[in-house]
């Protein structure tokens, strides 16, 4: 019998870390105690809870971890409601992984890197900073802009702020919605903040977000010179199969589950505005 | 070419069935025809098509994928597929055969679905040709003929004789097994079928329709013509095109928790439906516009961008006599090439 | 037929009574027509149809067209206009919005059935109202009509308007002289077994392609229960008998007291399975249980099922009315 990527394999979660308020990040290693597959930052894999359904997240763990994949996720429907239910030792299951993944190897090479991020949107976005941070000479500048609605809803925060703050050539700006007690970082809209930074238009530009950050962001770096060609997203549709098959995530003539998630955003505009 | 007497078509079926399970046509109470298991007392339909395509065998509308046991934090996945058995169908339309390699380009792309490969590999193919094609077939816009199947074999049946046409080394094979009952034969009586068979192929309604268009005009052009409201306009948002279409392969997996295990199933889905694209945050298309162009762009524009311009339709005309509001394919394409 | 329905709408359209109008699109075949909404009068004199070919019941498309901008006209046969009623009943039409026309008809001719009868590559039909000259491919021939109407004609219930705010030609009567539950009699008159038989032979074909439903006037559900994901059971194909029968009876049940008999489940079943049985049966229970009972018939009549009296029958009557007991 030849293999089948729909049937999966077993992973056990050990360990939870509730990053924010309805984020959970869920560390998974095979049964054998080993990371299951290896990936490419930015590509996913199907996760799941037999009788409850299946889904695609993105790994959110850098490949340079060489022990276990992480998956931040938010609690938004249900098998992510039931995924935030789960303890340590909980077995799910798990294929991939699955898309094209961020040329970290071609594009992003020796390029000064801008990272834009939104709330959840940081999630598959820490791969590849964390893939970039651990072969840091292969790469220029790093900064990264990151907003939520407060600061407890900024993912992965402790790692922000113990780890990436501290490496030199990483320049981190954090920024939130409104005025909270105990902030003393920025307040505002993520687009608002990138065109107030100013960034460099040599970058090259990583971002992830809900669909009306990327909309005035894209604008904003537009503004400021940036064009498509160097802007990177990732986007998230529904799947099933992941293989490009099912014709869930079917947009143009790309499959999102393999065509992507990755797409420059000059690819996206031949595609028609169904995301 | 070899060839059998119609009198001994009986005999023929008994011989395939002895040695693997045979599949064929026959017509049912309703008088409508449908694929079934030969038993001894079927006799093949005359009727030009099954209401059902024969996409069924190898891509049937359920497919069971594994189980799993879950016993509290514990899961326990059971792979419980098995190899196909060998099985042939036979009288297989042109347009039906052509979409299996439609299908083929789907399901045996890497990575390969292991589901559908093995039913490919275990099932041969016995075309039969066209004699009296219907003025909802318009197989030949896409170059298929109907009176010269593709398959593993093909099959002309004429008033005393089935002719029958290896044209695969699994229809070789396939001769090998009911040989006995076959001579071999010349290919006249076959030629002047084809020849006559021709002639009416010609004179369809819809034989000379035109899809230039589709070729002609970019991906965005078509997708935001101002056409697709009318057209999708009293579109009752069924799935019945998508489900008796041989080339539509979208489905869904589910599972189903039976009390004592998880099954994990594959079944059709149609992108005609409100949900087919609905996630827990937001749906990508929440209007029945969206998902008819959708079903209509997948297979006149983006299915031919990803294979050679080969399109995602073969003709067999089920869409058009089975939409409950008669809006197919035929008038999509006619309303686009108007504008030439 | 035609030139009269033409004529008023291109007149309406003119004087302003209406905006738009719901009618029949001429197809590629005479038998093929489409539903459609014409908002000019060029589109009107291109393509808009009304002869026996026109089956398609538009009323459930005023749910949505109802709720735009402006009056509609809508022409409406008379089995049209119970399905018309039951839906203002329901308060799922804005009524003020539409203008009624009530077209007669005398039986819609069905290409399947005829095509049924062995007729095939049919390029263009005519019929006279007595008979139907078929075009085919293979030549012409004559079926009469009475033989070319499929199932939701040839057991016609009413040719009278029950609704319209004008009528082209003369109102037809009710017809209770109709066969209509002669089936249904040979189904009860079954074993449970043979039945049982019967209904898997039938729901078997299903593949749960919902164009019963989509098409029911009666199914009017803003998000049907087939609909919702937590159901595990929703739109796509059956995975097992056990949802193709569930699916069919749960349908029928919900739509029982309120399925004016339109017939129109039949009509589109791509597989041909008679689900206008299952209707029949609980319409024919319900006029056996509470008395005659006709969906639509009316707006003020309270539907049985939601009214209750002292001459109810008991519910154990289910049992002797040929449940295994």
């Amino acid at each position: 019998m030849r293999s089948e990527t729909l049937i999966p394999r077993i992973g056990v979660v050990t360990d939870i870390r509730q990053d924010t308020p309805d984020v959970k990040t869920f560390r998974v290693v095979g049964t054998d105690g080993n990371k299951l597959f290896e990936h490419i930052p930015g590509q996913c894999a199907m996760l799941s809870i037999p009788g409850v359904g299946e889904g695609m997240f993105s790994i959110t763990s850098s490949p340079t971890n060489r022990e276990f994949m992480e998956f931040s996720i938010k609690k938004c429907g249900c098998l992510t409601s039931w995924l935030h239910m789960m303890d340590v030792g909980q077995q799910i299951t798990v294929r991939g992984p699955y898309g094209n993944g961020f040329p970290v190897e071609s594009d992003f090479k020796g390029k000064n890197l801008l990272f834009i991020a939104g709330g959840i949107g940081l999630a598959p976005l820490r791969s590849v900073i964390n893939y970039v941070r651990d072969n840091r000479a292969n790469y220029g500048s790093v900064q990264i802009i990151y907003g939520s609605r407060s600061m407890d809803d900024l993912v992965d925060y402790k790692e922000i702020i113990d780890e990436w703050m501290k490496d030199d050539g990483i320049e981190v700006n954090l920024t939130i919605d409104r005025e909270q007690e105990g902030w003393d970082g920025h307040v505002g809209f993520v687009p608002n903040y990138v065109k107030e930074l100013n960034p460099d238009v040599s970058k090259t530009v990583v971002m992830c977000g809900p669909p009306i950050m990327i909309k005035f962001t894209l604008a904003g770096l537009k503004e400021l010179g940036f064009i498509e060609t160097q802007v990177f997203t990732t986007m998230e549709l529904r799947m099933k199969c992941a293989i490009g098959k099912c014709g869930r995530c079917n947009i143009g003539n790309k499959y999102v589950c393999k065509d992507g998630p990755v797409f420059r955003f000059d690819q996206l505009d031949l595609l028609p505005n169904e995301y | 070419m070899f060839r059998l007497p119609v009198s001994k078509m009986d005999e023929f079926f008994g011989a395939i069935a002895a040695a693997q399970t045979l599949y064929l046509p026959a017509d049912g109470k309703d008088g409508k025809a449908s694929y079934v298991k030969w038993e001894s007392g079927i006799a093949l339909s005359k009727a030009l098509n099954t209401v059902r395509s024969a996409k069924d065998f190898f891509f049937p509308q359920t497919t069971n994928l594994c189980d799993f046991n879950v016993n509290g934090k514990n899961i326990e996945i059971i792979d419980n597929r098995t190899e196909s058995e060998d099985f042939v169908v036979f009288g297989v339309r042109a347009c039906d055969a052509r979409s299996f390699t439609i299908l083929d380009k789907v399901f045996l792309a890497e990575p390969v679905d292991s589901y559908y490969a093995t039913r490919r590999e275990h099932g041969t193919v016995i075309t039969m040709a066209c004699t009296a094609p219907e003025e909802n077939c318009f197989c030949n816009v896409f170059g298929i003929d109907a009176a010269n199947p593709e398959g593993d074999a093909a099959c002309w049946l004429t008033e005393n004789y089935l002719y029958i046409n290896p044209i695969t080394e699994k229809g070789r094979k396939f001769i090998e097994t009911v040989k006995g009952l076959l001579e071999e034969c010349d290919s006249a009586e076959v030629d002047a079928q084809k020849a006559a068979t021709k002639e009416i192929l010609d004179r369809l309604p819809f034989a000379n329709v035109n899809t230039d268009y589709f070729r002609k005009n970019t991906l965005l052009d078509i997708f935001n013509s101002d056409k697709w409201a009318k057209l999708s306009e009293s579109c009752l948002a069924c799935g019945t095109c998508t489900f008796v279409c041989p080339t539509c392969q979208c489905y869904d997996i589910k599972d189903y928790d039976t009390g004592h295990g998880v099954k994990r199933y594959r079944t059709w889905d149609s992108c005609m439906y409100s949900d087919f694209t609905k996630m827990a945050a937001a749906n990508s298309r929440t209007t029945q516009l969206q998902r008819f162009r959708q079903r209509f762009m997948h297979k006149l524009v983006y299915f031919p961008d990803n294979n050679e311009g080969e399109f995602g339709c073969v003709g067999c005309g089920r869409c058009l006599s089975r939409c409950p509001i008669s809006m197919n394919i035929i008038k999509v394409i006619k309303n686009f090439g108007e504008e030439e | 037929m035609q030139e009269q329905t033409v004529k008023r709408a291109l007149e309406l359209l003119a004087d302003g009574t209406v905006n738009r109008v719901l009618g029949w699109k001429t197809g590629e075949f005479a038998y093929d027509t489409t539903p459609a909404v014409f908002t000019s009068a060029e589109e009107v004199e291109k393509s808009f149809i009304y002869n026996d070919f026109c089956g398609p019941n538009l009323s459930k498309y005023l749910i949505k067209e109802s709720r735009k901008e402006g009056k509609i006209l809508v022409f409406l046969k008379p089995c049209d206009t119970y399905s018309f009623n039951q839906l203002c009943k329901e308060h799922r039409l804005i009524r003020e919005n539409i203008y009624v026309i009530g077209v007669p008809c005398t039986g819609k001719v069905s290409a399947e059935k005829i095509k049924s009868s062995g007729i095939k590559g049919i390029t263009g039909m005519e019929s006279d109202g007595e008979n139907v000259t078929v075009h085919t491919l293979y030549g012409d021939s004559t079926v009469k009509k009475s033989d070319a109407m499929g199932a939701k004609c040839s057991t016609c219930k009413s040719k009278k308007h029950v609704a319209f705010d004008e009528l082209i030609g003369e109102d037809g009567e009710v017809n209770n002289d109709n066969a209509r539950f002669e089936m249904v009699e040979k189904l009860e008159a079954m074993s449970a077994d043979e039945r049982y038989e019967f209904w898997r032979g039938e729901l078997s074909k299903c593949i749960r392609c919902n164009a019963c439903r989509n098409v029911c006037p009666a199914c009017s559900c803003e998000n049907c229960v087939f609909d919702n994901p937590e159901s595990g059971i929703q739109q796509r194909a059956a995975v097992n008998s056990f949802e193709e029968n569930m699916f069919h009876l749960i349908r029928a049940f919900h739509v029982a007291g309120r399925c004016t008999d339109c017939g129109e489940c039949s009509r589109v079943c791509p597989q041909n399975i008679p689900l206008h049985l299952l209707n029949r049966k609980y319409i024919k229970d319900i006029n056996e249980f509470y008395g005659d009972y006709q969906a639509g018939a009316d707006l003020d009549t309270r539907p049985p099922l939601n009214a209750y009296t002292f001459d109810d029958c008991e519910p154990s009557i289910v049992y002797k009315k040929g449940g295994n007991e």
